[in-house]
């Protein structure tokens, strides 16, 4: 039920932006006023929830520390997984967001007769990560190819490696089929670990469908379709300089696909995917383990009610007198 | 003999609690509602205790009744609670929109893995407050309702939380794996505290909080009792040493003040622990002094709230600015460091009136120290084996075969690796690692921390306690491993129990008392009798010849 939800609304999606051009003539709408809220909701959107974030305050350094600490002079400590330092704050945080350092180390624990909990280690996760995330940011970056021009010398570069591999024409992109296989993972694994269909919401659901939605249409615009990509140039060179056109030759599958875009951009800032801008705040790997070396100070930190020595020896001082125990009030 | 009651290990057939099933229940979990049974949850906080600490809604209640007696307006209050802390603490607003339930957290928790409850799983524990975040915080939560993972406050969820914030132990192990970094503990310390407002603690934990409040430690014991029983631990080291140990109390002018936590003081094997720093200390001739006032270092308003960990905390820093001391000297406990790491100079601090902790014997400045001036013991040791301050004599250890439990706090909270591991190997040649998915970062939990080690909850220990006494039972078998060196109080006393039960045969240690048993000290008559007053075991001829065999990593 979680899953087929989010998967009959994202063909519903698709069906609207490609109905609602083809069938109804709605260009305008799905091919310019969308995209426009979409890229203002997406960057208010994303500013908003980081503020909001930032708003709240980190109280205590709670680093979670993932090697040997920084102490005596003679023991080798673990600067990255450990830091004491910004920079080893830095080379954690880049190792974390780049390459997932965290979901690399998981293990896979089993139990066997006996009992015995065997451990072992399962990079499938990370992998299935990495390919989408690194994939997807490729893919993004090549999309970037319609909206300029020149094309920067960046873009041309990524999109010649990314078609290195060429198996006749159009180009085949190595990316279109690593997200798509990286997404079917990411969706199959939810669907059939007990444990993961048991956590899985609507929200995790949404936009893998979404996400493999907008994968699919755009291989079949590129690969089957085979959609005029001058006249989609054409249209998102329209929209950057503000002056909309709407090329008759751009297939109208496109304005489904663009649709399904437009989706994931205003979804984005509502929803888990803030993820990715989370990472950086997150105060368990972004704070140094110095703890004792610098005191963090605590904005809200107040006056508590304690338990004075005053206090406790007025409640014990004839114990302590009869004990030895020397006190300040005789 | 009288049938076996759940609150002993002999109830618990290992087989049967063995025989654990991963596959969730048919049914989403939120469909799902707590079942109390014996052995899986703790007796509620006395009225007593929250009424002297001025808590809200004292009252005497009962855990497997239907009423809970909880305030007419305790809704409101539960997301006013839940309000506050979220613009509060980043952490807590941050970790309730950013999980993508990826599933990495799911088996790295001890309660799922000795347990199978889905409901321990790291992520679904923090969805049963995410929620209800998303219920009452979130656009999309008001709009869509369950759907979209939202449900409402209703008193079965209290329920709930109680049931499962309190089979946490805030070891903060998922958050390692997790790539957020999302930690539990947090999730955790959250929903207690949001708890506590209803007035819902254990008295496991509350009690402890209320003595430690009153008579500045855990147990209660007032400042005589901690005078008797020092001198009675100064008497068995006589005896076994043959040297008459000092006992500064509550001294003025002296360098150091030492604390500990209370536990040192009164359960075996701690209180052998407990005598080994006294060993040392006199050895040294360390100007140090104990104080009865601050003569508690762990800290159960961890397990409480902040507000509480401050409240205890308090008197660390106002015992050594009244007794004049220069720095502070902690002993062996797991989640007093992590307060005296990560909130106690932030809480009470600064330190300023003391002084950066130097070492007296070997001059070493403990500058990693600097701010809260404060020194692990360990760290302190390590220093003077490393310059030859202490006359060792391993061999006297040569009948103990170690392994280290890597305690949660020193490790994900510090990063204490090495430090106890140097030592163990200076004091025992027969030192062995456990598997390497169980230790340093990766160690598991006893089972029984954050306030859950008690008799009450024994189930649930024992599942808990089921990844560390796996491993424990790996090294006894492979490597004929006796006993597991444990740098925490409460592991010290529930390891005790879940090496009962899963790999029986090991007893646990405290580093120092290791320490003080291969000592050599000045004056010491021959020794025969450890610090526990046993015979110690005459070496074998070439027994001693396989030690040191120590992995290093």
């Amino acid at each position: 039920m979680n899953a087929l939800i989010p998967l009959i609304a994202v063909i519903v999606l698709f069906l609207v932006g490609w109905l609602g051009t083809d069938q109804a003539g709605l260009y305008v709408l799905f091919g310019a006023a969308i995209p426009y809220i979409a890229i203002v909701v997406f960057f208010c959107g994303l500013v908003y929830r980081v503020v909001r974030w930032a708003a709240s305050p980190v109280p205590f350094r709670i680093p979670t520390t993932c090697g040997q600490q920084k102490s005596l002079d003679w023991i080798r400590p673990n600067p990255v997984d450990n830091p004491y330092t910004l920079f080893g704050v830095l080379v954690r945080m880049a190792l974390e967001i780049l390459f997932f350092r965290s979901l690399l180390r998981n293990t896979k624990t089993e139990l066997k007769s006996g009992p015995r909990v065997v451990y072992s280690s399962n990079i499938w996760l990370w992998l299935g990560a990495m390919a989408f995330h690194w994939s997807f940011l490729v893919i993004l970056i090549r999309h970037m190819r319609f909206f300029t021009e020149p094309v920067p010398f960046f873009v041309t570069f990524l999109h010649q490696a990314d078609g290195f591999f060429q198996v006749g024409v159009p180009i085949f992109y190595a990316t279109s089929f690593i997200l798509l296989a990286a997404l079917s993972y990411l969706l199959l694994r939810r669907l059939f670990s007990p444990q993961l269909r048991y956590i899985s919401l609507v929200n995790d659901y949404f936009p893998l469908f979404l996400l493999i939605g907008i994968g699919l249409s755009g291989f079949w615009l590129r690969y089957i379709t085979k959609t005029d990509i001058v006249a989609v140039k054409e249209l998102a060179l329209g929209l950057v300089s503000f002056t909309p056109t709407f090329p008759e030759s751009v297939s109208p599958l496109f304005y489904g696909h663009l649709f399904l875009v437009c989706t994931l951009f205003i979804y984005f800032p509502f929803s888990k995917l803030m993820h990715m801008a989370g990472v950086f705040l997150s105060p368990t790997r972004n704070l140094a383990n110095n703890n004792r070396m610098v005191r963090h100070i605590n904005p809200w930190n107040y006056p508590v009610k304690v338990h004075t020595y005053e206090e406790y020896e007025d409640d014990f001082r004839e114990k302590m007198k009869k004990a030895g125990i020397v006190v300040e009030k005789e | 003999m009288a049938t076996p009651t759940p609150d002993t290990i002999e109830y618990y057939k290992k087989e049967k609690l063995s025989d654990i099933d991963y596959e969730p229940p048919a049914g989403g979990w939120m469909d799902t509602p707590v079942n109390f049974r014996p052995g899986s949850w703790i007796y509620p906080g006395k009225a007593k205790h929250l009424q002297y600490l001025d808590l809200p809604n004292p009252r005497e209640w009962v855990v497997t009744e239907k009423d809970w007696k909880l305030q007419e307006n305790w809704k409101e209050i539960v997301l006013k609670g839940m309000s506050e802390r979220l613009s509060k603490y980043r952490s807590f607003k941050l970790f309730m929109d950013i999980c993508v339930r990826c599933g990495a957290c799911a088996d790295k928790c001890h309660f799922f893995i000795g347990g199978g409850d889905p409901k321990n799983m790291p992520v679904l524990r923090a969805e049963l407050l995410r929620s209800i975040y998303r219920n009452d915080f979130t656009a999309i939560g008001r709009v869509l309702g369950k759907i979209v993972g939202a449900r409402e406050l209703t008193e079965d969820v209290i329920k709930e939380w109680f049931y499962y914030f309190f089979q946490c132990t805030e070891c903060r192990r998922c958050s390692v794996f997790c790539p957020y970094g999302i930690d539990t503990a947090e999730i955790t310390m959250m929903g207690r505290e949001l708890l506590g407002l209803l007035g819902l603690y254990v008295n496991w934990v509350i009690e402890p909080v209320a003595n430690c409040f009153r008579t500045g430690n855990h147990l209660g014991i007032q400042p005589h009792g901690l005078k008797d029983t020092l001198e009675f631990f100064a008497d068995d080291i006589e005896n076994a040493t043959g040297v008459k140990v000092k006992i500064p109390i509550n001294k003025k002018g002296a360098e150091i003040l030492f604390v500990t936590p209370s536990g040192d003081f009164l359960a075996d094997p701690g209180t052998f622990t407990c005598m080994g720093y006294m060993v040392l200390f006199n050895e040294l001739d360390l100007d140090f002094t104990w104080s009865t006032y601050a003569s508690e270092g762990g800290n159960f308003g961890l397990f409480t709230s902040h507000e509480m960990i401050k409240r205890l905390n308090a008197k660390i820093y106002a015992e050594a600015k009244r007794l004049g001391v220069k720095w502070i000297l902690g002993g062996e406990c797991g989640h007093m460091w992590r307060v005296m790491h990560q909130y106690m100079d932030t809480m009470n601090g600064p330190a300023d009136f003391l002084q950066v902790p130097k070492s007296p014997i070997t001059g070493t400045v403990f500058d990693n120290a600097r701010s809260t001036k404060m020194v692990h013991i360990v760290e302190f040791t390590a220093d003077l084996i490393k310059h030859g301050k202490l006359k060792l004599d391993p061999k006297r250890n040569d009948h103990i075969r170690v392994t280290l439990h890597d305690s949660c706090n020193p490790a994900r909270a510090l990063g204490m690796l090495e430090e106890p591991r140097y030592i163990l190997k200076n004091v025992c040649r027969n030192f062995y690692e456990m598997p390497e998915n169980t230790i340093r970062e990766q160690t598991f939990c006893c089972g029984g921390g954050a306030g859950l080690g008690t008799d009450e909850n024994m189930e649930m220990r024992l599942r808990g306690g089921l990844p560390r006494g796996n491993a424990v039972r790996y090294v006894q078998e492979k490597y004929g491993v006796n006993q597991l060196a444990a740098m925490c109080a409460i592991d010290r006393a529930t390891l005790t129990t879940v090496c009962n039960y899963w790999a029986p045969g090991v007893l646990v240690t405290g580093i120092h008392e290791l320490v003080a048993n291969a000592m050599v000290l000045n004056g010491e008559k021959e020794r025969t009798i450890n610090l526990r007053q046993e015979e110690i075991p005459r070496a074998e001829s070439g027994s001693a010849e396989k030690g040191g065999a120590a992995d290093v990593r």
